[in-house]
């Protein structure tokens, strides 16, 4: 979620030869489907782990609309990141159906496990990043999280610093 | 040695207690027995409290054994679970179970009993029977046939569906579509993830049937970017249909043609809302449009489009090999059919319930759910979604039909059901849901953009007992506003959780009963 990474996370450069060469491939592939431009930051995201600012005049121009309507619909849609995201995302969902089984207590206590301080949506050493989500379609298994993409159901606190130890030591 | 065939869901919500370790587990365990067995990865059952559900097909049928961990492995190795042997784990036939055998399963006919990316299962369970039908008739009878099966938009909306695919077949133009609306934002449901992960060739044929209907050559489901593996699942589906001449240049060698793409979502809400979807497919920032026109005659792309749910859609098969007397004589009153109902939230046995109309809520939460999970009471139960009401007691004998709870004032939506127990504090939930609209809302009209962080203002001043009286007078007020002001559901919608918060739980908000319902 765009809207959740801390200020001055800043805008990196689109600076290698090889993210450059997968924005052309990308644009390449993509650029004359009908309504490509969703496909096309989903492609770029999923190769380069976000959606550089750099690469917002190519888009604009290959789909010959102006940078303010590909950065309007960058900033509209909270999947999309403007930067490099920490290695760890984990997700917990605060939806009702994870409320009911303590979604908002997981929430809490996974920012002070990981040592996010305030609203910061990073763990203090940089290596997580704590998002809300609403909704993973679990609704029956809560509380639910993803953690680097990956479903986990039914998670209880010491389940969860479990996971996160995990993703740590695979880190 | 004869190979036995094992049974491993695939389905996110089976994925997600480690059903994928136990799958591993098992074919450790009968490789190092020397037993051959075949696992198949199928669909979920929808009995989610007993995931990961595992089913040994033995000579008298399936039988379940669950919630199996991988440390439960050998023990069912050693009790004899290849031959369905007694276990404490086991359940006897998948089939008998009640939860299940009670069940009225039109749409979900199929779930779980497949693999769900299997040609060959799928038109073995009679996939494909539908679009066989749908061939053979005229686009106008296959128009009618829905109309008289009384098949209502399963979305949330509850508009009639062949009165849409009729207003779609009459424009002219050169290029209409089919668009699939998986936007399965509601918390509280998963029906559209489960028939995408777990019985995804379903909606593609009815996709294909409304193409024939209305004479569109292209389709989309958009699905939400939350929603990976019924992504993966669909994608390579809708490859196989190709490969099998199901979709393409000539649906099953009619020279009649229809594509079919997946379009990811981006995390929005409210492209749930039919408008704002065909927004982003469009490659635009998901703002609602204001009707009309409708979709059905300038929609995607500005030309004539079907848009409904999955639901809706995976509902049409059975429809059009059944026939629509069979369908239409479920349900009660205007509400025909079936609907998965899905059990959510606090509740002991979660899970995919589908039934026709005319249940009662209670008949749901304790004669299906078992009550809440944490033993405690059941308080609230919100039903549809985050713009649903949130029902007392005293309205679980309502019936489920789309009328008796409009009466209410409570909407049946996509079927969702999220089940509180007495600890909930309902004027939190109030707070969050005018929090969630806040979030959420596009922007486009300002009771919703407004009113939605308003209302979070007015809410935690009645929380810190600031004026509380008044600022409940202020809080209906404001509701009021954003039912009639707002352009779509999002906004119009979001008062009925709040309103209803207040209305049946006053002591939540520090508020008299007399004070929660002062005009």
């Amino acid at each position: 979620m765009t809207t959740s990474l801390p200020p001055g996370a800043g805008a990196a450069p689109l600076d290698t030869a090889a993210a450059h060469a997968t924005l052309q491939h990308v644009l390449a592939q993509l650029a004359g489907e009908p309504g490509a431009l969703l496909p096309i930051l989903h492609a770029l995201q999923d190769a380069l782990g976000y959606v550089p600012p750099d690469a917002v005049p190519a888009i604009a121009d290959a789909l010959n609309v102006s940078r303010a309507e590909v950065h309007g619909v960058i900033s509209y849609y909270h999947h999309f990141r403007s930067a490099p995201p920490t290695p760890h995302t984990l997700q917990v969902c605060r939806a009702e159906a994870c409320q009911a089984r303590g979604a908002e207590a997981l929430l809490a206590h996974a920012r002070t496990h990981l040592g996010c301080g305030g609203a910061q949506a990073q763990s203090g050493d940089g290596a997580f990043t704590v998002e809300a989500v609403y909704c993973l379609g679990l609704c029956a298994s809560s509380p639910a999280v993803t953690l680097d993409g990956q479903v986990h159901a039914r998670v209880t606190p010491q389940q969860l610093n479990a996971l996160l130890a995990q993703a740590r030591e695979a880190a | 040695m004869t190979t036995v065939t094992l049974y491993v869901p695939r389905d996110s919500a089976a994925l997600a207690v480690g059903a994928d370790a136990v799958a591993q587990r098992i074919a450790q365990e009968a490789q190092a027995r020397g037993l051959p067995v075949h696992i198949v990865r199928n669909g979920s059952r929808g009995l989610f409290w007993l995931e990961p559900l595992v089913e040994v097909a033995t000579p008298a049928g399936r039988v379940a054994y669950g919630p199996v961990a991988p440390h439960n492995v050998a023990g069912l190795f050693d009790a004899g679970w290849l031959a369905g042997a007694a276990h404490p784990l086991c359940h006897g036939p998948t089939g008998a179970i009640p939860y299940l055998a009670r069940q009225q399963r039109l749409t979900f006919a199929r779930m779980g009993m497949t693999d769900p990316l299997s040609l060959a299962d799928y038109q073995a369970y009679g996939g494909f029977d539908g679009l066989r039908s749908a061939i053979a008739m005229a686009p106008q009878a296959i128009v009618q046939t829905l109309i008289d099966s009384g098949l209502r938009g399963r979305g949330g909306a509850a508009f009639p569906a062949g009165i849409k695919w009729r207003t779609v077949a009459a424009a002219q133009a050169a290029q209409k579509y089919i668009v699939c609306n998986a936007d399965e934002g509601d918390s509280g449901t998963f029906s559209d993830r489960m028939t995408m992960e777990g019985d995804p060739f379903v909606l593609i044929e009815g996709m294909a049937i409304a193409a024939l209907a209305v004479g569109a050559t292209r389709g989309y489901v958009y699905v939400r970017s939350e929603y990976p593996h019924a992504i993966a699942t669909l994608q390579a589906a809708i490859a196989l249909a190709e490969a099998g001449g199901f979709l393409g240049a000539s649906v099953l060698g009619t020279g009649r043609a229809f594509h079919l793409q997946v379009r990811k979502g981006a995390g929005a809400y409210v492209c749930g809302e039919e408008t704002a979807l065909l927004e982003s497919i469009e490659g635009k920032r998901g703002i609602v449009r204001a009707k009309p026109p409708l979709p059905a005659l300038a929609g995607l792309f500005g030309q004539p489009t079907v848009i409904n749910n999955v639901i809706t859609l995976a509902s049409v098969p059975i429809i059009l090999a059944r026939g629509a007397q069979f369908y239409r004589d479920f349900g009660v009153g205007r509400s025909h059919g079936t609907l998965p109902f899905q059990l959510a939230g606090n509740v002991l046995r979660g899970g995919l319930v589908e039934t026709a109309f005319g249940l009662t809520l209670r008949e749901l939460l304790y004669d299906y759910g078992g009550g809440t999970a944490t033993g405690r009471p059941i308080k609230a139960v919100q039903v549809g979604g985050p713009l649903g009401a949130y029902l007392p007691e005293s309205q679980w004998d309502v019936p489920l039909d789309y009328e008796a709870y409009a009466a209410i004032g409570a909407g049946i939506g996509h079927g969702g059901i999220v089940v509180h127990d007495d600890t909930a504090d309902l004027s939190r939930l109030a707070r969050y849901a005018m929090e969630f609209c806040a979030l959420e809302s596009c922007g486009k009209c300002t009771p919703c953009r407004i009113g939605s962080t308003r209302g979070v203002e007015v809410l935690d001043r009645i929380h810190a007992n600031t004026n509380r009286t008044q600022q409940a007078a202020l809080l209906r007020d404001l509701c009021d506003t954003m039912v009639h002001g707002s352009l779509c559901a999002m906004g119009s919608m979001t008062p009925i959780p709040v309103m209803s918060a207040l209305q049946h739980f006053p002591q939540d908000f520090g508020l008299a009963v007399s004070e929660s319902t002062a005009a």
